[in-house]
């Protein structure tokens, strides 16, 4: 168990190794820092000089052990476009993305579970196929697609709720601001959420009515039945607890996609979060902003791909078993 | 005395794309109280649909397009799903070829066994769990109360298949289907198990319905047979009779397929020629003529009904009692 | 195979490839499902019309002396306003929406399949190495398959992007776009195909037909070629397929957000940009016809895949 546990948290370091040597490779060999630091008429010399300071004259392995030490302390130098500190531009905005993950991935699964398990155990009933349909439309349509719609149906058309930005927001903790507490922030909060967590929600569903199907025409379901226990016995006691195992890993998986593709989300309803951060230092070529996002995205979706794992080792006992043996 | 299943004139159909295929075409037998009556024939025969269809649990798109099935002399096979339900585990039990897939691996033995046992008997849960505890010793596996605990892939083979036991008799039915329940086990194992399946029926005054394609199994185990071919009846009849003197070609091919430990060790496995037809293709007339060697021209004609003979019933035209006189020692 | 049936019984009879084909369950499960059927003659159309589109539609938008500036934001012909030259309306720019669509279309789906190619390019030997080699060929594939799904595909798609502006400089970026665009997306796609290949190479390698061709002599290569990537091409199919709709998503994405194709040669994704700003204004075709049909494209590539995958799939069979 200790074993299994070991060798997972190794493996999540490696990726984050990896990550960083891109990162690094990113800062190193992509456009020249100094001239994004400076201006036109920063002489030679002064540039030679800065160059000493930051250290860029020395060897690459130096360089490299430089940057994995201070990306440990996430300090990913100045941003080229805003002439701050990254670590302090990115903490001001992570408050809105992981509001934004958070409540859409919340919303997928309290949708998609049951809209799945329907679905998976009454496929021929019209209100099964009204949600596949509706599912395949969630799977086909793009992110921002859907979010111009939404904005296009309540904003513009019906006018219930506004098409951009987070409203007002209250500061609880240091630099942590939540538009939970006001109604203008909430109201933010419905259509982008909505938006992120659609394809979220869609593909949960068919995940769980795709696992409820194939559970349902297992043996052990079938001697179930031969047994004379109730459907309900049969449904929710046995199969569902089969189909949610396989369901978690998905969703842990895909809790770390969220965080990506707020990115589109956040550019369609200009929510000053990370994602649209992101995306202004790409087109911005802005290096010390897209390492550090790369870094920290790699570091949530390890961080959650672990818990995953372990959750996964608390809910099948076959994996506990083996685990232990391992 | 009322037997314990009769089935009359059963028919099973499977819509399919081609036609509708017929998986059981009229067969007839009974089974008496406390009677283990085999049911064998190759794959594809309609050994397990017969068992599915008895217990309710066709598989989609099959039905049973005809026919009686009785439970000590109450019609089954047309009950709304509701009360077939009620039938399942209390009446009749049901035990399946693999025990490892046959279990949840993600529920413990005792809690399946003891949600079995509150399924049918409304009793508290501290005796269902004593109950639960019983169950396993009677089926054999030591330590019953720690085991109780323990998850299905902790057990061995033949342990799970106990389990399996204990559980499909858990309410006491009165008839057990016991669908190839020695297949996926080692060959040191199926004797027991065979063994201790016959041993709870007994006790328990339980008829057993052992669908197998071990003719071996049979001959040791069982009562009565019946022979299955291509979906229909071969023979019925009791197992002394048929295997030592078998009425029916088919049967009289499978006997000779047993290899024997006292042949002479140059003799040749005997084979019977040809294969099984698939559904979709059942010959004319009497299914198994074109590999049966006594097979005339009647035989490709019509399909024969079932003749009482001097030991059992065979589907042969030879037991035709107008024809000439059939070899009275049996076919061999 | 049973005895007696009509087709053995036909001295050196074969049926014609033709026949077995429409005889085959996969046809009938096509034909059965209107639905796909409908689905296919769309893709059909919508794939036709881009290849036509200098045949078929009634302007270039691409040509910047072609277009007026006057001519710009009418709306669509059955409009108060509109007028017939330009059916669905023009843009902020004078370009016909019509065109645009037609043409957008057609880049779209030009880089959709060349970055599916790409990615089968990658993925399929990788596969092919990683499973039928094992060993630390199979480990490395593997790793770096795993470092690679932890992101998704719009941030791999995102990050080469911005590398290769890097590297290349604002000026020549314009240059290269279109080849970093396939890069960038195919690349981010690879792994699946590498996945599903190297699963599929496991369960094959241990067939006794490659065993046999092993015992024969033939090298690796041919046995990896002509024995077990037959087998594997179905669910590769079906991967692509799938793969066509995310990867023209993922375009009409990085379009929209700005750091797809150029704006001098829009794809659907540009027009939809383009549009939302007029959203509030009302100008709501620009938006609305190419997000109608970038849906319509997706939805039926979609549902091929869907019913290919259930069509190929031998435990529904």
């Amino acid at each position: 168990m200790l074993a299994f546990a070991i060798r997972r948290v190794l493996q999540a370091l490696g990726v984050i190794v990896a990550v960083a040597l891109i990162s690094f490779a990113m800062f190193r060999f992509v456009g020249d820092p100094i001239n994004q630091l400076v201006g036109q008429d920063t002489t030679p010399a002064q540039r030679a000089e800065l160059r000493k300071d930051l250290g860029l004259d020395d060897p690459v392995v130096i360089q490299l052990g430089h940057f994995l030490v201070k990306a440990a302390h996430f300090d990913f130098g100045i941003s080229y476009q805003f002439k701050r500190p990254v670590s302090q531009i990115m903490a001001e905005r992570l408050p809105a993305t992981l509001e934004l993950s958070i409540l859409s991935a919340i919303f997928a699964l309290v949708v998609g579970v049951p809209m799945g398990v329907y679905t998976g155990l009454y496929p021929s009933r019209w209100l099964s196929r009204l949600f596949l349909s509706v599912s395949l439309v969630g799977v086909s349509l793009p992110t921002f697609l859907i979010g111009i719609l939404l904005i296009f149906i309540f904003s513009v058309d019906l006018g219930w709720l506004p098409s951009f930005g987070r409203g007002d927001v209250v500061t609880v903790w240091g630099d942590w601001t939540t538009g939970l507490l006001t109604m203008s922030g909430l109201k933010s909060l419905i259509l982008p959420t909505i938006t992120l967590g659609l394809f979220q929600m869609t593909l949960i569903m068919r995940l769980v009515r795709g696992e409820m199907l194939e559970v349902l025409r297992t043996d052990y379901i079938k001697f179930a039945r031969a047994r004379g226990l109730t459907r309900r016995a049969i449904n929710f006691g046995h199969a569902l607890k089969s189909t949610l195992v396989p369901v978690i890993t998905i969703t842990g998986l895909q809790l770390g996609s969220i965080v990506a593709f707020s990115i589109i989300t956040e550019t369609v309803f200009q929510w000053p979060g990370m994602g649209l951060l992101f995306l202004q230092a790409v087109q911005q070529v802005d290096i010390p902003i897209m390492a550090a996002y790369l870094m920290l995205v790699a570091v949530i979706f390890t961080v959650v791909n672990f818990a995953v794992d372990m959750l996964y080792v608390v809910v099948d006992p076959r994996v506990r078993i083996r685990g232990a043996q391992a | 005395m009322t037997a314990t299943l009769s089935v009359r004139n059963l028919r099973v159909e499977i819509p399919t794309r081609q036609g509708v295929l017929t998986a059981i075409d009229d067969l007839s037998f009974d089974i008496a109280p406390g009677e283990v009556l085999g049911v064998v024939g190759e794959s594809g025969a309609g050994k397990s649909i017969t068992g599915a269809a008895i217990i309710g649990l066709l598989e989609p798109p099959g039905r049973v397009a005809g026919g009686e099935i009785t439970l000590a002399g109450e019609r089954i096979d047309n009950l709304p799903p509701a009360q077939i339900r009620r039938l399942r585990g209390k009446r009749i039990g049901m035990i399946f070829q693999d025990p490892l897939t046959s279990l949840d691996p993600l529920y413990r033995i005792g809690d399946q066994l003891i949600e079995t046992i509150l399924t049918h008997e409304s009793i508290s849960a501290s005796a269902a769990r004593d109950k639960a505890e019983r169950l396993l010793e009677e089926v054999g596996i030591a330590a019953a109360g720690q085991r109780l605990a323990a998850y299905p892939h902790q057990f061995s083979g033949g342990m799970r298949q106990r389990v399996v036991i204990a559980l499909a008799l858990a309410a006491d039915p009165a008839l057990v289907i016991a669908d190839e329940p020695t297949t996926a086990l080692d060959v040191s194992v199926q004797a027991q198990i065979i063994a201790l399946i016959k041993r709870l029926c007994r006790e328990r005054g339980a008829s057993v319905m052992l669908i197998t394609h071990d003719m071996g199994v049979i001959a040791e185990t069982a009562d009565r047979v019946c022979v299955l071919y291509a979906g229909r009846l071969a023979e019925l009849g009791a197992v002394r009779d048929v295997v030592k003197k078998p009425q029916h070609p088919y049967t009289a091919g499978l006997m000779a397929a047993i290899p024997s430990l006292i042949d002479d060790r140059g003799t040749r496995l005997a084979q019977i020629p040809g294969a099984m037809p698939r559904l979709e293709a059942i010959p004319e007339g009497c299914a198994f003529h074109p590999r049966c060697r006594y097979a005339f021209a009647r035989c490709v004609a019509e399909r024969p009904p079932l003749y009482k003979t001097v030991s059992s019933d065979a589907a042969c035209f030879l037991h035709d009692p107008q024809r000439a006189a059939a070899p009275a020692g049996g076919i061999a | 195979m049973s005895e007696g049936t009509a087709s053995s019984r036909m001295p050196g009879a074969a049926k014609s490839a033709l026949r077995r084909f429409l005889d085959s369950d996969m046809f009938y499960s096509f034909i059965g499902s209107p639905v796909t059927i409908v689905s296919a003659i769309v893709t059909l159309l919508l794939i036709g019309a881009a290849l036509a589109a200098p045949l078929i539609a009634p302007h270039n938008p691409f040509d910047p002396a072609s277009l007026s500036i006057s001519d710009s934001l009418l709306p669509p012909v059955w409009s108060h306003d509109g007028v017939s030259d330009y059916l669905l309306g023009t843009d902020d720019q004078g370009r016909d929406v019509l065109s645009t669509i037609i043409y957008g279309m057609r880049i779209s789906l030009s880089v959709g399949f060349a970055s599916v190619v790409l990615a089968m390019a990658i993925g399929v030997p990788l596969g092919l190495i990683a499973g039928y080699f094992g060993g630390t060929a199979d480990a490395l594939i593997m790793r770096v398959a795993d470092v690679q799904l932890t992101f998704p595909a719009i941030l791999t798609a995102l990050l080469i992007d911005g590398i290769a502006r890097g590297i290349a400089g604002p000026q020549a970026y314009n240059d290269v776009v279109f080849p970093v665009l396939v890069i960038s997306i195919g690349l981010s796609f690879w792994v699946q195909y590498a996945r599903t290949v190297r699963g599929s190479v496991l369960v094959e390698a241990n067939k006794e037909y490659v065993l046999a061709a092993r015992l024969i002599g033939l090298r690796p290569v041919a046995i990896l070629f002509r024995h077990i990537l037959p087998n594997v091409l179905g669910p590769v199919l079906v991967i692509a397929t799938i793969n066509l709709a995310l990867a023209v998503i993922t375009e009409a994405t990085l379009s929209f957000l700005g750091v797809g194709v150029p704006p001098t040669q829009p794809s659907l994704g540009t027009l939809i940009r383009i549009g939302n700003d007029y959203l509030f204004s009302g100008e709501w075709w620009i938006t609305a016809f190419p997000g109608i049909t970038l849906a319509v494209l997706v939805l039926a590539v979609n549902l091929l895949g869907d019913w290919l995958r259930d069509a190929l799939n031998p435990k529904l069979r």
